[in-house]
């Protein structure tokens, strides 16, 4: 059981140089896995291709050594650094949860969700608010794997902290695996059970 | 440090709200920032701490004028002792006063890295701009890009070359060092300390707390648009029983390094703040007074704090 990137390469335009070069990442379940590059390296590249948002040119991702599936809700869900760009300006937050499955109210108390932001529009609420119902539904989506750009590096450290307990505790609960794409070495050591640095 | 310096930027009371439409054509104002404090000497560096939504970019648009059109602006500010009027502060930003901004959206999309990062200035800075670059790491092509063709890295450090390029007195840098790696980051705060160094000032926006501590003098934490502590950058460093306010002792605790917990809880919404202390639905030393009255600025061994229980 394992989300496996296996040699993949991956360029935006046939005319410009490989983003990704012969690249293997490769995560068991259960566990939590950090991801260290410098900037402009592909960090946010390789989450996606992750998460089936992009087709790599050459190498496969696999989930349990399948393909990712092409319809239904993936199993490998993307968790984006900026929320304000992955949730639909004009859809009120109740809307955006129901999306991915039925409201539950234990959902809403583990994230801390109070109930007056579901009436809410997008812009009324903070990043880390936002962030907060992002978090909710890729969890509740029933995925097995999460993938985390950058999630909390917009954020004070107490919503970070806030965050990342939540997704940690349901985690551990599901058994779930976790790619956390970050700068912070220290915040790498508390979520991470393994580290890579892609540079090296 | 030796002796008192200079003071460079003094704000006292300081509010910022905005006008919004509530229901039909009602309208209501938004406070945004309330009663806020803050004393910026020549020859340092204040960081400002604080959660997202607190207000600190807000403060840095209220220094600059550079509000929009539906915010009003209460309070007192005086630049090297002198009131900052609208005029005054139209003299002061981009001479004396720089910013760094903190969206990388703020380049100009038609215009080329090297003339942008030049500016208005005469005679044009180009040489000053190029050694800036070249100890930036930016390669030497990169002055004949767009801003669509730069990393978000690339243009962090193009937009704090901006700031650095004029002879300001006074950097305020918003957020300055996202996407760079630690190296650049590192490299771009010793650049603020040389200046400080020199005699200028540097107001530091941000949440990377660690770097603020090591480069910063002050540290002033921001909570709900208000300045709950200031504090000298070592009690940061010393821990919580160093600190003043609940909430400077709540954010040092949630560091990845120490500890990792965080506070139940949400920082009030600008539209319906508590009554008495900004921080009281939150704290657990609170007591009736403190939801009755906010509390007065306090100092406590040598900072500021604005609770009743600090100590």
């Amino acid at each position: 059981m394992a989300l496996e990137a296996k040699n993949i390469y991956f360029r935006y335009d046939r005319k410009q140089p490989w983003i990704l070069e012969d690249c293997s990442v490769r995560v068991e379940k259960g566990e939590r896995l950090a991801i260290f590059a410098p900037s402009g390296y592909g960090k946010t590249t390789l989450a996606m291709l992750l998460a089936g948002y992009l087709e790599p040119a050459k190498g496969q991702i696999l989930l349990d050594e399948k393909p990712l599936p092409k319809r239904g809700i993936c199993p490998v869900q993307l968790i984006y650094q900026h929320p304000e760009k992955a949730i639909n300006p004009r859809w009120r937050l109740k809307r955006v949860l129901e999306e991915s499955g039925q409201l539950r109210e234990d959902v809403l108390d583990a994230f801390g969700i109070e109930r007056a932001w579901l009436d809410r529009f997008p812009r009324e609420l903070s990043g880390g608010e936002l962030q907060r119902f992002c978090v909710a539904r890729a969890l509740m989506s029933g995925a097995e794997y999460i993938i985390c750009d950058e999630i909390s590096t917009m954020m004070d450290v107490i919503t970070q902290a806030q965050i990342w307990n939540v997704v940690l505790k349901e985690a551990g609960k599901r058994n779930m695996g976790i790619i956390a794409v970050t700068h912070n070495k220290h915040l790498a050591e508390r979520i991470a059970t393994r580290t890579i640095d892609l540079s090296i | 440090m030796e002796q008192k310096k200079e003071t460079l930027l003094e704000i006292h009371d300081l509010s910022v709200s905005f006008r919004m439409y509530d229901h039909g054509l009602e309208q209501k104002d938004l406070k945004a920032i309330s009663d806020l404090h803050l004393t910026v000497h020549s020859g340092e560096i204040v960081a400002i701490a604080g959660s997202s939504g607190s207000g600190k970019s807000l403060l840095a648009s209220a220094i600059l004028d550079i509000l929009p059109d539906n915010a009003t602006v209460q309070g007192h500010m005086h630049y090297k002792g002198q009131e900052l009027t609208r005029e005054r502060q139209k003299q002061l930003r981009g001479t004396k006063i720089a910013l760094v901004p903190q969206s990388v959206a703020y380049l100009d999309p038609l215009m080329k890295i090297g003339p942008q990062a030049d500016g208005h200035y005469k005679p044009k800075p180009t040489e000053k701009r190029r050694k800036l670059f070249e100890r930036f790491q930016l390669p030497e092509h990169t002055e004949k890009l767009y801003p669509f063709q730069l990393s978000g890295g690339m243009a962090r450090r193009v937009l704090v070359s901006t700031a650095l390029i004029t002879d300001a007195e006074l950097i305020i840098a918003d957020e300055p060092t996202p996407g760079m790696s630690l190296e650049q980051a590192l490299e771009a705060l010793r650049m603020f300390r040389e200046m400080a160094d020199e005699g200028k000032a540097v107001i530091l926006i941000t949440h990377d707390m660690d770097l603020a501590f090591e480069f910063a003098d002050r540290v002033a934490v921001f909570y709900a648009g208000t300045t709950v502590e200031t504090a000298l950058a070592s009690d940061f460093k010393t821990g919580p029983e160093a600190l003043r306010h609940p909430y400077s002792k709540a954010l040092w605790k949630a560091l990845p390094q120490n500890g990792f917990e965080p506070i139940p809880g949400f920082q009030p919404y600008a539209g319906s703040l508590p009554k008495g202390c900004l921080f009281a639905p939150r704290c657990p030393y609170k007591t009736e007074q403190c939801e009755k009255q906010v509390p007065p600025v306090r100092e406590i061994r040598g900072g500021e704090v604005r609770c009743y229980h600090g100590a």
